[in-house]
């Protein structure tokens, strides 16, 4: 298949919000060694009060992830509720209306969720942020796509881009957030909003490999 | 440490609600959001209105500062985390009085995106924002790269100053005017003898040697410039004071406002005895203190340490600072 249906695609939503809530303890042990140690607590939060909402619902994957993004919005605040909450916002209007979601379409979208990003917290790639898993994520699988390869391909490449690019940060520094005050020592630890970015888009491309 | 805890997630919920029922006469939640605490006297029709925000886990600020002659409105965000953009907004939206409303917020990643956001919405509805961001904090960016500072305790002087403004019925830009010198006028410095620790998270979000102290540290524990050995009080007071006065570069002569905070946990009388010395020092230096404030006004949850503001003042600044509040938090 080239494409997969909007409706109905709401479940892909909720399924990232359980694996988010899955891995809140890691998250926040790894927050806790260069930021302040709630970036699990304050995901887990946003996601599992939007897993609560969705879970009976049966719609569209752009209908979740406005759900989400008002939760992320309007509940939790934070960093990681405008960055998160902007990057579900803009990608749900790029495919709201949309019968069929295909390669070029998913592309869109997530170009859209890195441009939201990039917007509201003006951090860039290297930042040690979870854009350093977002963009390398992205620009992969628009190379794929052009490349000519299949949805399902580009996907697959998309999922080990964001693992190599979450991985990444690790040797970085990290220049913006509460993490940069810590300069050379930031250095070793992986970021924490590009972990729950890697989980993410990881189960966000499961769910669409499932369908295609 | 043994804790005063129900259930680590509702313990920003329940502070919110114990500040509300301790000072009825001063204060009111807003009806739609628990998140926003809002003046009893707002809005104040034909007046600027005065709002900030931040996380919880700082008080008596942010909300002690709401009252007669102060902060119109406060968002509240979870310990140590920024309020939501729809907070932010509420408060914007409770705050506006007609004439404009003055966002005063702290250098933090998250409140910037927030604020940024709840201006985007609040302007929706036909309020006229304008913001002044505080970066006070010496040494978490050098001088060349001020605007990367964060904010602290010299935001209280950044409040007073710009909501007295207001309720002498000034313009919005002249309020932010104001509200800017005070911030461009203000330096802090903070030192950290013990961590902090967020109930959710169970253990210290940061480590302090036994036998050392953190000179510069933020207010969430944020790493300063070095970890030293722990001196006497004097000698952390003649620290701080030159940290601070070195930044300033202030004309002898200059009359100056002093504001020695706790961070939590830090006994008050020891806070007295840094001021005493420290108060020897500003003088020795050719300065002339206007004023003086020592106490917990700016706490971060249970950090053992203090924070030391110097805010230069000239007759404007004088005028407005000493101008009668009725807040919880002075």
């Amino acid at each position: 298949m080239t494409s997969f249906k909007n409706a109905g695609g709401g479940d892909i939503i909720i399924d990232v919000a359980k694996i988010i809530v899955e891995n809140k303890a890691y998250l926040s042990e790894i927050d806790g060694k260069i930021g302040d140690g709630d970036h699990g607590v304050n995901m887990a939060k946003g996601f599992g009060r939007a897993a609560d909402r969705l879970a009976d619902s049966d719609g569209s994957l752009d209908e979740a992830m406005s759900v989400l993004s008002d939760i992320l919005m309007s509940e939790i605040g934070g960093s990681m509720g405008p960055l998160y909450g902007m990057m579900f916002a803009d990608m749900a209007e790029c495919i709201e209306g949309q019968d069929d979601i295909d390669a070029a379409l998913f592309l869109k979208m997530l170009t859209a969720g890195v441009d939201g990003v990039q917007e509201i917290g003006g951090a860039k790639l290297g930042d040690k942020t979870l854009l350093d898993c977002l963009i390398p994520a992205k620009e992969a699988f628009k190379a794929s796509v052009e490349n000519g390869d299949v949805f399902d391909v580009s996907l697959k490449i998309l999922k080990k881009s964001a693992v190599i690019g979450r991985d990444g940060t690790i040797d970085m520094i990290a220049k913006i957030g509460r993490a940069a005050r810590l300069g050379e020592r930031s250095r070793g630890a992986v970021d924490a909003g590009a972990t729950s970015c890697c989980l993410i888009l990881n189960t966000l491309s499961d769910g669409v490999l499932k369908r295609l | 440490m043994q804790r005063f805890i129900n259930d680590p997630d509702d313990i920003v919920d329940e502070t919110v609600i114990g500040f509300v029922r301790a000072h009825p006469e001063r204060v009111r939640q807003d009806e739609n959001n628990p998140r926003v605490v809002i003046s009893k006297h707002a809005p104040v029709k034909g007046k600027v209105g005065i709002v900030t925000g931040g996380g919880a886990g700082h008080e008596p600020a942010f909300m002690g500062y709401v009252g007669k002659n102060m902060v119109d409105a406060v968002a509240v965000g979870e310990l140590f985390s920024s309020p939501t953009a729809k907070s932010f907004k509420d408060a914007i939206l409770a705050a506006d009085g007609g004439a404009g409303v003055a966002v005063l917020y702290g250098n933090y990643a998250g409140d910037n995106m927030n604020v940024k956001m709840a201006k985007k919405m609040a302007k929706k509805d036909g309020v006229v924002i304008q913001t002044v961001v505080a970066n006070d904090d010496v040494c978490s960016a050098p001088i060349e790269e001020k605007e990367k500072r964060r904010g602290v305790a010299g935001e209280i002087f950044m409040w007073k100053i710009g909501s007295a403004k207001a309720a002498q019925g000034a313009s919005l830009d002249e309020v932010c005017q104001s509200a800017q010198k005070a911030i461009d006028n203000c330096r802090s410095v903070g030192v950290g003898l013990g961590p902090c620790t967020l109930p959710a998270v169970g253990h210290p979000n940061f480590e302090i040697k036994p036998g050392t102290m953190e000179v510069g540290i933020g207010h969430h524990g944020e790493p300063g410039i070095l970890v030293a050995e722990l001196g006497s009080a004097n000698e952390i007071a003649d620290q701080m004071v030159k940290i601070v006065l070195d930044d300033h570069n202030l004309a002898q002569g200059s009359e100056v406002v002093v504001l020695v905070s706790g961070l939590g946990a830090t006994a008050v009388n020891e806070q007295y005895v840094l001021y005493a010395r420290m108060q020897e020092q500003i003088t020795v230096r050719g300065l002339k203190i206007h004023k003086a404030f020592v106490g917990n006004y700016f706490t971060s949850l249970e950090m053992v340490g203090v924070t030391l503001t110097i805010l230069a003042v000239d007759d404007e600044l004088k005028q407005l600072l000493d101008m009668p509040t009725d807040c919880p938090g002075f």
